[in-house]
């Protein structure tokens, strides 16, 4: 009898168990969005500089849309590009 | 009475005293406006994310003030349109968290609180010195030296890899 150690799965099975999401502005108490930030920014774009959706970033609406305007104002000032490739 | 900010980008081209004396300008202007002028922060000389007049760098001037009459923000983002010497300018109204980020920021202590967010982005950050390096082929000591930001490590190093 093999033991338990010896069990192979065909397939990953942690893959299904999806992790829960959060908001990391109300889960560390940040209050503010820096716009002059891009380092920090980055977080919330895709490869293009697309921002990415709520869904993805587990934000909660409140933080979404500063983050959303965060992304903007940073773009405005030429810290982060609005279109690109391979940003990350 | 509010906080208000206003960062603008200075053409790159200008000598060093032509910018500095843009941006005191603009120091002025506001002070003569009966503003209050909490902090003036020279951000340097940056890449830009893309080209604005066909320049790729620009200098970056941030300037927090507390104004009394709203005619004085109108009365400045009029004359730095009309400024060559502007590049691209942005004015935000502050509020009270946003107040007392940058009082913080200026105390030093927003390294703290910014690694406690970074812990989930460390692989992001890991992987960015290689990217932030490859895109800057002129030498900028300017921008490496002052920069107020609490920069993660590996980016500083890159940056005097390129002094050298």
């Amino acid at each position: 009898m093999a033991s338990r150690d010896d069990i192979k799965f065909l397939s990953n099975p942690n893959i299904g168990s999806n992790r829960q999401k959060y908001c990391r502005f109300r889960k560390f108490g940040i209050r503010y969005i820096d716009y002059k930030d891009p380092d920090f920014l980055l977080q919330f774009v895709n490869e293009q500089g697309k921002i990415l959706p709520r869904r993805i970033t587990g934000n909660s609406l409140k933080y979404q849309r500063k983050v959303a305007t965060a992304i903007k104002r940073c773009r405005h000032l030429a810290m982060m590009p609005y279109v690109t490739d391979l940003l990350k | 009475m509010r906080n208000h900010e206003v960062t603008f980008i200075v053409d790159p081209v200008l000598s060093g005293d032509e910018i500095k004396a843009t941006a005191k300008t603009y120091n002025d202007m506001l002070v003569s406006g009966e503003a209050t002028i909490v902090n003036t922060d020279e951000m340097g000389l940056r890449q830009l994310a893309y080209p604005i007049k066909k320049r790729t760098t620009g200098i970056y001037y941030c300037v927090e003030f507390t104004q009394k009459s709203p005619d004085l923000i109108n009365k400045m983002e009029l004359a730095m349109r009309r400024d060559e010497r502007i590049m691209r300018f942005l004015t935000v109204a502050l509020d009270k968290y946003g107040i007392k980020y940058n009082q913080d920021k200026r105390d030093g202590k927003i390294g703290k609180a910014k690694k406690k967010i970074s812990k989930t982005a460390q692989a992001a950050k890991a992987n960015e010195p290689a990217k932030k390096a490859a895109p800057k082929p002129a030498p900028k000591p300017v921008a490496a030296a002052p920069k107020p930001v609490p920069a993660p490590a590996p980016v500083a190093v890159a940056a005097k890899e390129e002094e050298e």
